[in-house]
C-alpha cells in the first residue's frame, strides 16, 4: 500500500465538511412510557448549530429511549419534539434531519461494503463525501469489494459510521457509537465529530466515555423511581438529580 | 425516485445473492406440481383438467414461502429504524419492497409455468391462459402477502404467521385465476369475465397492500 | 491462518494437475464427439421410429451421465464424511450443477422423444419420474450449498444429503424392471449381452464416451473454479481480518 502523505498516521488530516444549513433541535417537557411504565418524565433540551450534548446516565434509564423518541421511531405520550431554523418548513418533521445510529448497524451482509454505503447515500439523499472518501475517511477503502459478511464488529460500526459523512444531516443522534471500536477508530470518529460541529451541525451522543469534544455540554438522565448512584459505573451522576432537565 | 431506485436495485441483489432467491421458490414450485400426481394418480386426463388449479396452487406457496421476511430482514439489522426515518413515505417503500420480490420469486415462477405445464399434459392453450393469469395474479399475493409481513414484523417467529394470515384474503386471486385459466378449454369468451376481475382484484391489493402494510409497520415499530 | 494454509497445499498441487490434465482431456472429447456424430449421422433410422431415433445419440448417454454424476458425487460425499479430504466437497459441490445440467437433458431429450412416440410430452411412469426426483435433488443439493455461506459448514450436511439421496440410483436403474412402465427396458447395460444392433450400439457407445469425457472435463475445469472461489473468500476474510 502506498503511503498516503498524512501528517498524523491515525486520523489523518483533520476532516472538514461544507458549512450546514442551521438547525436547532427543541424538546419540550417529552414523556414516554414503555410497556405501561414511564421511562421518560418531562425532559426537555434544546441543541443549537455546533452544540454537543452528551448524554448519560445508568443503564435502563432511558437514554435509547430518548433518542429512538427524537429520531421518531418511539411515540411519545405528551411533549413535543420540533425543529426551529431558517429553512424549516415543517418543524415537525424531525427525524429526515437526523442521522441516527443504533446498536445496529444496518448493513446487509451480502452486499460489499461499498454497496452497502452507496445505498444508503442514494437512499437517505442530500450526499455528503463519495462512498470512497467516506471509506477512505473510517480506514474501509481497502475493503470496499468484499462483503461487509467478512468484517469484524468494529469494522462494521466503522462502516456505519461512514454513514454519517456519505450523507449530509444537522442533527447526529449516537447511541453509544463508540461501541466496538479501538482507540485509533474513536479518533477518528472524534475528529469526524469535531468537523460536523465545525460546519455548524450538532449532535446528541449516549455514551458511557466521556468523549473530550470541547465545548460539548452534559445531560445527566437519572431514573425517576429508582435510587440514583444506583450504576457504580456512572460515577459523575449527581446524587438525586431531577428528572426533569432544565433548559439552558 | 432515485431513492426508490436505489431501494429497489438494493432488494433484488439481496434476493438474488442470499439463499438461491429465485431458484428457491421456482424449486419449490416444481417439487410442489410434482408432489401433485403422486396424491391423485399419474392419469393424464384428470392431471389436464386440475392442471391450472395445480400451477396456481403450487404458484400460491411458492410466492408466500419468504414472504414473512419482506421486512423482517430489515428489522433485523436496524435497517427498517433509518429506512422509517429517511422522510420517504412508507407506503412508497412497502410497494417498491413488494414489487423487488416479486421480481426476484414471482416473475420466475410465471416463467417456470409453461415447462411445469408439459407434467400434466395441459393445452397450449391453457398454458398461455394461466400463464397470463399468473403474471397478473401473483403481483396480488406478493402485495398482500406483504401486509402479513408487516404485521408480522415485530414478532420473533413470525414465520408461519403471514401465510395462516394471508392465505383467507388470497382466495379471490386464486378463484379468477383459476376459472380464467380453465374456462378457455371449453370456452375461450369465458376468459374475460374472470379475467378482468382477476386484473381488478390485483389493482386493488396493489393500492392497500402497501398502505397497510406501511401503517403495520408504523405500529410494529415501536 | 496456519489451518488455511494447509488446507490450501494440496489443492494446489490438484491445480497444477489439473492445468496439464484439461487440454488433452478437452482435445480427446472434441476427436470422439466429432467422430460420434459422423457416426450418429450414417447409422441408419429406425424401421419405426425414423430419424427421431437419433435422439438416442443424445438421450442415452445424457441420462447415463445424469446417474454416473450423482455416483461420482455420492464417492465424494463418503470422502467427505469419512476421509475429511479437502478435494472431496469441492469435487461435489463441482459436480452438482453439471449433474443437474445432464439430468435436464436427459429430461427434455426424453420430453422430445416421447411426444412422437408416446404421443405425450410427459407421463408419470416409474423411470421418468425417478429421474425427475434426481433433478430436484441436484436442485436441492444445490440450493443448500448456495445458501449456507461458509463452505467448510456445507460440507458436511450436503454430504449427509447426498448419500441419503443415492437410494434412488438403484431406483432409477431398475425401475423399468420394477414397474411396468411405457419406457423400455435397459438395452444396452445387461446381464445377457445388449439387445441393441451392432450398427446402433457403436455409435451409441462412442457418444457415451464422449459425454463421459465432456463431463470430466467440465468437472475438472469446475472443481478448480471452486477451489480458486474459495481462496477469494479466504483472502478476502484474511484482507479484512489483517486489516485494523
Amino acid at each position: 500500500m502506498p503511503p498516503r502523505p498524512e501528517p498524523d498516521p491515525v486520523t489523518g488530516p483533520a476532516p472538514r465538511f461544507r458549512p450546514l444549513p442551521p438547525v436547532r433541535l427543541v424538546v419540550d417537557d417529552l414523556v414516554v412510557e414503555r410497556g405501561g411504565r414511564r421511562v421518560l418524565d418531562g425532559v426537555g433540551l434544546t441543541l443549537g448549530p455546533g452544540e454537543a450534548l452528551l448524554l448519560t446516565g445508568p443503564n435502563g434509564v432511558g437514554k435509547s429511549t430518548l433518542i429512538r423518541a427524537l429520531f421518531g421511531l418511539v411515540r411519545p405520550e405528551a411533549g413535543r419534539i420540533r425543529l426551529e431554523g431558517p429553512d424549516v418548513e415543517e418543524p415537525d418533521e424531525v427525524a429526515p434531519r437526523c442521522h441516527y445510529l443504533g446498536h445496529r448497524d444496518a448493513l446487509k451482509t451480502a452486499l460489499t461494503v461499498a454497496e452497502n454505503l452507496a445505498f444508503w447515500r442514494r437512499f437517505l439523499g442530500d450526499p455528503g463525501l463519495e462512498v470512497d472518501a467516506a471509506l477512505d475517511r473510517v480506514g474501509l477503502l481497502d475493503l470496499s469489494d468484499l462483503p461487509a459478511a467478512y468484517l469484524s464488529a468494529g469494522q462494521r460500526r466503522r462502516l456505519a459510521i461512514a454513514r454519517l459523512i456519505a450523507v449530509r444531516r444537522p442533527i447526529w443522534l449516537l447511541d453509544e457509537p463508540t461501541a466496538a471500536l479501538d482507540a485509533a477508530s474513536e479518533a477518528t470518529l472524534l475528529a469526524l465529530m469535531a468537523a460536523h460541529l465545525a460546519a455548524g451541525g450538532s449532535l446528541l451522543a449516549a455514551t458511557h466515555l466521556a468523549l473530550p469534544l470541547s465545548g460539548a455540554r452534559r445531560l445527566a438522565l437519572t431514573p425517576a423511581d429508582v435510587d440514583a448512584g444506583f450504576d457504580p459505573d456512572q460515577p459523575e451522576i449527581p446524587p438525586a438529580a431531577p428528572a426533569r432537565v432544565p433548559r439552558p | 425516485m432515485s431513492a426508490m431506485l436505489a431501494l429497489y436495485v438494493r432488494e433484488v441483489r439481496l434476493a438474488v445473492r442470499v439463499g438461491g432467491g429465485a431458484l428457491m421458490g421456482v424449486l419449490f414450485f416444481l417439487i410442489v406440481v410434482s408432489v401433485i400426481p403422486f396424491a391423485v394418480g399419474p392419469d393424464l386426463n384428470l392431471l389436464s383438467r386440475l392442471g391450472p388449479a395445480v400451477l396456481w396452487i403450487g404458484a400460491l406457496l411458492a410466492t408466500l414461502l419468504g414472504l414473512d421476511r419482506l421486512f423482517e430482514a430489515d428489522r433485523d439489522d436496524g435497517a427498517l429504524d433509518l429506512i422509517a426515518g429517511s422522510g420517504q413515505p412508507l407506503e412508497l417503500v412497502a410497494l417498491v419492497k413488494a414489487l423487488a420480490h416479486w421480481t426476484a420469486t414471482g416473475l420466475p415462477l410465471v416463467l417456470a409455468a409453461p415447462l411445469f405445464s408439459l407434467f400434466l399434459a395441459m393445452t397450449p392453450e391453457t398454458i398461455g391462459s394461466t400463464m397470463l393469469t399468473l403474471l397478473v395474479g401473483t403481483p396480488a399475493l406478493t402485495f398482500l402477502g406483504s401486509i402479513g409481513a408487516g404485521l408480522t414484523v415485530s414478532l420473533r417467529r413470525g414465520g408461519l404467521l403471514v401465510p395462516i394470515l394471508i392465505l383467507p384474503f388470497c382466495i379471490p386471486v386464486l378463484i379468477f385465476g383459476v376459472s380464467a385459466s380453465t374456462a378457455v378449454q371449453f370456452d375461450p369468451a369465458a376468459f374475460h369475465t374472470p379475467f378482468y376481475l382477476l386484473c381488478a382484484v390485483s389493482l386493488v391489493a396493489a393500492v392497500t397492500g402497501p398502505i397497510a402494510a406501511a401503517a403495520a409497520l408504523r405500529g410494529g415499530l415501536d | 491462518m496456519a489451518l488455511s494454509i494447509t488446507a490450501l497445499a494440496n489443492p494446489t498441487r490438484f491445480l497444477g494437475l489439473v492445468d496439464r490434465a484439461v487440454p488433452w482431456l478437452a482435445g480427446l472429447t472434441a476427436v470422439l464427439f466429432a467422430v460420434g456424430l459422423v457416426l450418429t449421422a450414417q447409422s441408419p433410422a429406425d424401421y419405426q421410429q425414423g430419424e427421431t431415433v437419433k435422439i438416442m445419440y443424445i438421450h442415452v448417454p445424457a441420462a447415463w451421465l445424469s446417474m454416473f454424476t450423482y455416483g461420482l458425487m455420492t464417492v465424494s460425499a463418503l470422502g467427505t464424511l469419512v476421509w475429511r479430504h479437502p478435494l472431496a466437497d469441492v469435487s461435489a459441490k463441482a459436480a452438482a450443477p453439471i449433474g443437474a445440467a445432464f439430468t435436464f437433458l436427459a429430461l427434455v431429450t426424453g420430453s422430445l422423444w416421447g411426444k412422437p412416440m408416446w404421443g405425450t410430452w410427459w407421463v408419470w411412469d416409474a423411470r421418468l419420474t425417478s429421474v425427475l426426483v434426481l433433478f430436484i435433488m441436484y436442485l436441492g443439493l444445490i440450493a443448500l450449498w448456495r445458501t449456507i455461506e461458509d463452505p467448510s459448514r456445507a460440507a458436511r450436511p450436503a454430504a449427509v444429503l447426498i448419500l441419503v439421496g443415492s437410494v434412488n440410483l438403484p431406483i432409477i436403474k431398475f425401475s423399468v424392471d420394477w414397474w411396468n412402465t411405457l419406457h423400455q427396458p435397459a438395452s444396452v447395460f445387461r446381464m445377457d449381452g445388449p439387445t441393441i444392433d451392432g450398427s446402433m450400439l457403436t455409435p451409441l457407445l462412442v457418444m457415451a464416451l464422449a459425454f463421459t469425457l465432456l463431463m470430466l472435463t467440465l468437472h475438472l475445469l469446475a472443481m478448480r473454479n471452486e477451489v480458486l472461489r474459495r481462496r477469494v473468500r479466504a483472502i478476502g476474510l484474511v484482507t479484512a481480518g489483517g486489516a485494523r
